[in-house]
């Protein structure tokens, strides 16, 4: 099965139901069945969510990619189509959150558990919100030291974890690979939510979303990605999403914050703010993290600033439609100016809002339907 | 008592040799080493060992025993039962226990540990500086007389080049051979593997070759300016090999040795974060593998050693970044030398130097020849059995192996020390 990069349209056809021959797109689909599905109650009946097992004949192409992982622990590991599913369902899911009420039966009697060994606001909270919309439990685990420093060993919680049932592990971690570490143990689904200067596969799948619905595609883009990209892991995911779906990605920053190596992934490198954003489709800043001035990798802030800093300036030479990302929290005129951050361009609070529609379809896709 | 080896291939490379001989231990030395059928046998116990080859003990010349302090890890004991079954008569042992083998009581202690074991020879390596600070000079004399056979660095390098100046010097003095782990732990920071693609995608701090480099640069021309001898450990890189062979061409007294991770695996073997594979110096890339292969046809390195490394649950099942650097090999080594025997990168008489001559030539220890009047340190090798890598099966305490589950071709049968038969296959 072949799909098509930039999730162009699939057809489906919809068996023994008033619809009669119309061909239907897939989100047309998506949105037709959640809601008949529902309506008709067959969540109740432990009937399945899932695609395979709707009344569907395949049109023109055949059904989507599924997606039927255990773990989303990055994007490395992802095909193509595997992320196109996952948009498209979040795509499909958005309309929940813009109802009344803000409710779906989806996961009722399923245990989500986020268990953070890092501050994170925004993450966790779109994660809760997403569980609660589709009826799970929430249970929210912030462990405020490393487990190294809190006496039990990672291998210990997780073992204790598992002793509780949870459905889904949402985990953020300093270390990288920790996520791996526990899916390896755990019977339980393991969703990466950030791992060390690894992977943030949500956030790259929601950059994504975004992207999608702005330009209405994800290939043939020029994506530049500007800042500290040696130790992020939205830097590192969006880069593997981004080359996979046939977009240019061009990395931007000071050399001591651009990684060795960082061609092999099949990325552009410069240190020019402008020449990285020159024609760009999508600019997607990264967060300078503060401490890192200390750590020998610039000089000043202000020098920072002035050489990396996105402004107004920078805008004219993108495409007129540029959009400019950044995965929060900003820091204010120091990665990103005021009048750009809050500027036509900005799509940081869509975002957001998408941030909670992908992490709804995942779990919809990982915990629903299975097992009920 | 008496031991006779009948019609095994006897491989010595100090004495040249490489033909089948007879071999007559006595009063735990070598006795006589005649053309077969040439030393009676009446009267003693005999070993048939046709078809397998006969060679000297094999000294693996770097380890880590762990006792005094983490015997949860591996004991003098354990380690020196390990070392037996994998064709060690003699090992030596690296000084970061704790304490730290800084003084004549705790070369001792480890000495007195190795005879109530009575398995193999356990030559203790002390310290360069005390408390392996970096600060002080430690009692080489003291230390010598006690029975430590060199001083080292390992795991703690000496980051002060003024200290190892001195050190290389005061060695001098007690002709002990100083033993340096390369490595500018300022330029290593907080990496945990070899810096390179794999550690981008993975998104592991990174080690560069060049950490190692730029102190093999640097000891290299300590040993120039002081005229020392110097032997470099567990070297990695291809570059390491390279200044290496020049030094030696310069006509400068240094040794080197290389573990067989570093021609076995590359940096690939971390991914999945697999700790059992995190070793420092880390497992690089294949163009290194390739040239720590060439040093080891052409002589640019004259030793492997496994830098048996034991480490438990607690250091091994924990995250990437947490876990403790190291991984056990005394009883692979032999197997994985063996590989490069098979694949004809080296001779069978190359791979007995490594293992064995060349180890002793460096510690100035007896063993590594079968030359009458030698210790009766023995390793009986069949070459062509192929065995599979079991963890479970080790004799040491530890199990962070890589190997585990590896088929291997070529392994020790039987161990001899001292004329005794310490391991042997047939019993077990």
């Amino acid at each position: 099965m072949k799909l098509l990069p930039d999730g162009g349209r699939r057809y489906y056809l919809i068996r023994g139901s008033h619809a009669g021959n119309k061909r239907y797109s897939e989100r047309d689909v998506n949105l037709l069945l959640i809601r008949r599905f529902f309506f008709a109650g067959g969540h109740r009946f432990g009937l399945s969510l899932k695609p395979e097992t709707w009344n569907l004949k395949p049109g023109a192409k055949s059904l989507p990619m599924e997606f039927r992982r255990k773990d989303l622990l990055g994007i490395a590991e992802l095909e193509a189509g595997e992320i196109l599913h996952i948009l498209d369902t979040a795509a499909s899911l958005k309309e929940i959150s813009t109802r009344a009420i803000k409710k779906v039966p989806t996961l009722r009697g399923k245990t989500v558990v986020t268990m953070f060994y890092e501050p994170s606001t925004r993450t966790r909270m779109s994660f809760e919100i997403a569980a609660k919309r589709l009826s799970a439990d929430t249970l929210n685990l912030t462990v405020a030291a490393s487990s190294a420093v809190k006496g039990e060993t990672l291998e210990d919680t997780a073992h204790n974890l598992e002793a509780m049932e949870p459905d889904i592990l949402i985990i953020r971690h300093p270390a990288s690979g920790a996520p791996h570490f526990l899916a390896r143990r755990l019977r339980c689904g393991v969703i990466n939510a950030g791992d060390g200067i690894h992977e943030h596969p949500t956030q790259a799948l929601l950059d994504l979303l975004t992207i999608r619905e702005a330009k209405g595609k994800l290939s043939g883009l020029k994506v530049a990605i500007v800042g500290d990209i040696v130790h992020s892991r939205v830097a590192r995911s969006n880069i593997h999403a981004l080359t996979k779906l046939g977009s240019r990605v061009i990395a931007a920053g000071p050399a001591t914050l651009i990684p060795p190596y960082l061609e092999t992934m099949g990325v552009e490198v410069t240190y020019s703010l402008e020449e990285a954003v020159q024609d760009a489709d999508v600019i997607m800043m990264l967060r300078i993290q503060l401490e890192r001035m200390g750590q020998m990798y610039f000089s000043t802030l202000r020098e920072y600033s002035a050489q990396f800093g996105l402004g107004a300036r920078h805008l004219k030479l993108a495409q007129d439609d540029v959009i400019v990302m950044h995965p929060g929290p900003i820091n204010r005129g120091v990665e990103i100016s005021p009048e750009v951050a809050d500027g036509v361009h900005s799509v940081i609070l869509q975002q957001v809002a998408n941030g909670v529609a992908v992490r709804m379809a995942l779990l919809y896709l990982m915990v629903g339907g299975e097992k009920a | 008592m008496s031991l006779l080896i009948t019609g095994g291939l006897v491989v010595d490379p100090a004495q040249n040799l490489e033909q089948e001989l007879d071999l007559l231990l006595t009063d735990g030395k070598v006795a006589a080493l005649e053309p077969p059928g040439g030393i009676p046998r009446k009267g003693r116990r005999v070993v048939k060992a046709h078809g397998l080859v006969v060679a000297p003990g094999l000294i693996d010349m770097h380890v880590h025993l762990r006792e005094p302090g983490e015997e949860y890890k591996e004991t003098i004991e354990t380690g020196a039962r390990a070392a037996v079954r994998g064709g060690f008569t003699g090992v030596a042992c690296m000084p970061n226990t704790r304490p730290v083998n800084d003084s004549a009581s705790v070369t001792r202690f480890i000495r007195d540990q190795a005879k109530a074991a009575g398995l193999a020879r356990v030559w203790p390596v002390a310290a360069i500086s005390v408390g392996s600070k970096g600060e002080n000079l430690s009692e080489y004399g003291d230390l010598k007389a006690a029975g430590a056979v060199a001083c080292t660095d390992d795991g703690r390098p000496v980051m002060n080049p003024l200290l190892l100046r001195r050190a290389l010097e005061y060695a001098k003095t007690f002709d002990l051979p100083l033993l340096l782990h390369c490595e500018d732990l300022d330029l290593r920071a907080d990496g945990v593997m070899h810096e390179g693609r794999v550690s981008l995608e993975l998104g592991l701090k990174g080690i560069p070759a060049a950490a190692e480099e730029i102190m093999v640069f640097r000891d290299l021309e300590l040993a120039r300016l002081t005229r020392s001898r110097l032997h470099i450990m567990h070297v990695s890189t291809r570059g390491s090999v390279a200044l290496i062979r020049r030094a030696k061409g310069q006509g400068l007294k240094v040794t080197a040795e290389t573990a067989p991770h570093y021609f076995t695996l590359t940096d690939e073997a971390v991914r999945g974060y697999n700790t059992h594979a995190e070793v420092n110096p880390p497992l690089r890339t294949a163009a290194d593998v390739v040239a720590i292969k060439e040093g080891l046809r052409d002589g640019a390195l004259d030793a492997i050693a496994s830098d048996h490394a034991p480490h438990g649950s607690l250091e091994k099942d924990v995250e990437f970044s947490e876990a403790a650097f190291g991984l056990i090999g005394l009883e692979t080594s032999l197997g994985l030398t063996l590989r490069l025997v098979h694949e004809g990168v080296i001779s069978l008489m190359q791979a007995v130097a490594l293992m064995s001559a060349n180890p002793a030539r460096i510690l100035d220890i007896p063993g590594g020849t079968l030359a009458v009047g030698a210790p009766g340190d023995v390793t009986i090798i069949d070459l062509s059995r192929e065995w599979t890598v079991d963890v479970r099966d080790f004799a040491s305490k530890s199990r962070n192996c890589p190997f585990d589950g590896w088929s291997l071709k070529g392994k020790a049968v039987m161990t001899i020390v001292g004329g005794e038969v310490v391991s042997s296959e047939s019993k077990q």
